[in-house]
């Protein structure tokens, strides 16, 4: 989309899809299931909340094929939050996303938690006017991403698990390919393209910015405040939790821990402070329990 | 002079970039001790009701409100301007803000994301048109007798200033143009 400057009012334009991500950061988006979990999300500081029927560990246990929320549930939590609310689509499920694009919702989260509904395509995203946030292990998913027009990535971690271990291997590898491209010199660029398997000049862009085009969050994995700030020094921007604050024994305490956590994420004195006295994390599982990986879905 | 930009949540730091590339080195500010060291502070976007939040169980609120009242200048953007205003509607009935500028706002009042828009303005002391990027925007709907009211998108108040105080519903640290962070940092000294 271009930018056109003669002064007429435009929506739905990279910057303002962008710019919602950029007043997210520094924050925490919790997935909630009720109106109740939305009021604590939201009474505990959350930035926004993502609407679904089902938290990633329930969707893990239960199986079955995880699709877009009922509208009704989506309204009944657009109703008590005034924060930005986010919902799921399947990934390549675009009439899920026209749909929640119609009930309102401020980003669409086109995730690998559902079941994939195309084995080869992702939504066409630049389609839309509601912005989209897309899940990313490794920096060429991430431009892939953001060439078919995400305006926001996290990295995938492992949802469900309340094990931090995959969010800190796709970050590592995000920004560590990230950190390695500013140093390549330019034929080395084409390669580089050619490795990740993205388009050259958003690598050449990130090879003269040091940064992606748009803003990087943490997902999968987060069940403690210092989980958070882990994910926030290794260098994501924000933090998505999901299982780890309602499946916890105390939410609400949980919720604002790692709300605190997550602003500060340098000053240990107060991460000690918020850690304490939170009652039972989610229990979590370990990556050799697990037999579907949802962060394999994806192309 | 050392500028602040307030970091408890929010686009702090691309307020952040547009100070540096004026020649201001900011530091962002999460803690009371933080706040010491600055002369001016600038609030950025993000969401207001977490901010609030946050100001309050960093102590920050009360350490802010005390410079803002002894007349720190201030340039808050979106959450920012909230943050300054005198009312609140539409906004959790805990949130708090610091009443240093005589406005009314509508919280979100612009809408939601699908919303959200583009739109060059006229500014008051700048030559050329100002290209504003508004995100589930706050709407001015009072402005008090001793604010002055430097750009208006459909007569409605979207650059406001009072004293050392100027408030813009628009995210002006999303674009290139920092022409109004120069403006601010003009009136800091």
């Amino acid at each position: 989309m271009t930018q056109d400057l003669s002064g007429t009012k435009q929506t739905g334009t990279i910057a303002v899809k962008r710019g919602l991500a950029e007043m997210l950061k520094g924050g925490v988006i919790m997935d909630v299931v009720t109106p109740e979990h939305a009021k604590i999300a939201e009474d505990s500081g959350a930035v926004a909340v993502m609407a679904l029927e089902r938290v990633p560990a329930d969707i893990r246990v239960q199986g079955g094929v995880a699709r877009m929320s009922d509208p009704d549930m989506i309204e009944g939590i657009k109703a008590v939050v005034s924060i930005p609310m986010m919902a799921k689509a399947r990934i390549g499920h675009f009439v899920e996303a026209q749909i929640l694009q119609a009930l309102g919702v401020d980003y669409i989260d086109e995730s690998e938690v559902l079941t994939p509904a195309d084995e080869a395509h992702h939504i066409d995203k630049f389609a839309f006017t509601v912005p989209f946030v897309c899940g990313a292990t490794n920096l060429g998913e991430a431009l892939r991403r953001i060439s078919e027009g995400a305006c926001l990535i996290r990295s995938k971690g492992e949802a469900g698990t309340g094990n931090i271990v995959e969010a800190v291997r796709h970050l590592r590898s995000i920004i560590g390919d990230i950190r390695r491209i500013t140093q390549a010199d330019a034929a080395e660029l084409f390669d580089w393209a050619k490795k990740l398997q993205a388009p050259l000049p958003l690598v050449q862009e990130i090879a003269e910015t040091g940064w992606l085009q748009v803003p990087l969050f943490c997902a999968g994995g987060i069940a403690t405040p210092a989980d958070a700030a882990l994910a926030m020094q290794l260098g994501a921007e924000s933090v998505f939790v999901g299982s780890g604050i309602f499946k916890s024994s105390e939410p609400e305490k949980r919720a604002k821990a790692i709300v605190e956590a997550t602003t500060h994420f340098r000053d240990a004195d107060i991460l000690a402070k918020v850690s304490r006295g939170l009652g039972e994390p989610m229990t979590g599982i370990g990556m050799d329990q697990i037999v579907t990986k949802l962060a394999d879905r994806g192309w | 002079m050392r500028v602040g930009v307030l970091a408890v949540q929010g686009a702090f730091a691309r307020h952040g970039v547009a100070l540096a590339e004026l020649g201001v080195e900011p530091r962002f500010v999460r803690t009371p001790a933080d706040l010491v060291e600055v002369q001016a502070l600038v609030m950025p976007g993000g969401e207001s009701t977490a901010m609030s939040r946050l100001l309050t169980t960093s102590g920050l609120f009360d350490a802010v409100q005390e410079r803002l009242n002894a007349g720190m200048p201030v340039f808050g953007t979106c959450a920012g301007m909230i943050l300054l205003a005198s009312e609140v509607l539409d906004g959790r009935a805990d949130q708090r803000s610091f009443s240093a500028i005589d406005l009314t706002v509508r919280r979100n009042g612009y809408g939601r994301q699908v919303d959200s828009f583009e739109q060059d303005l006229t500014v008051e002391g700048l030559a050329e048109p100002f290209h504003a990027v508004f995100i589930r925007a706050p709407v001015v709907t009072r402005v008090g007798p001793q604010a002055e009211v430097l750009a208006e998108y459909e007569g409605v108040p979207v650059l406001v200033r009072q004293g050392g105080v100027t408030v813009a519903s628009f995210h002006p640290e999303l674009t290139e143009d920092h022409r109004l962070h120069a403006q601010f940092l003009q009136e800091v000294g």
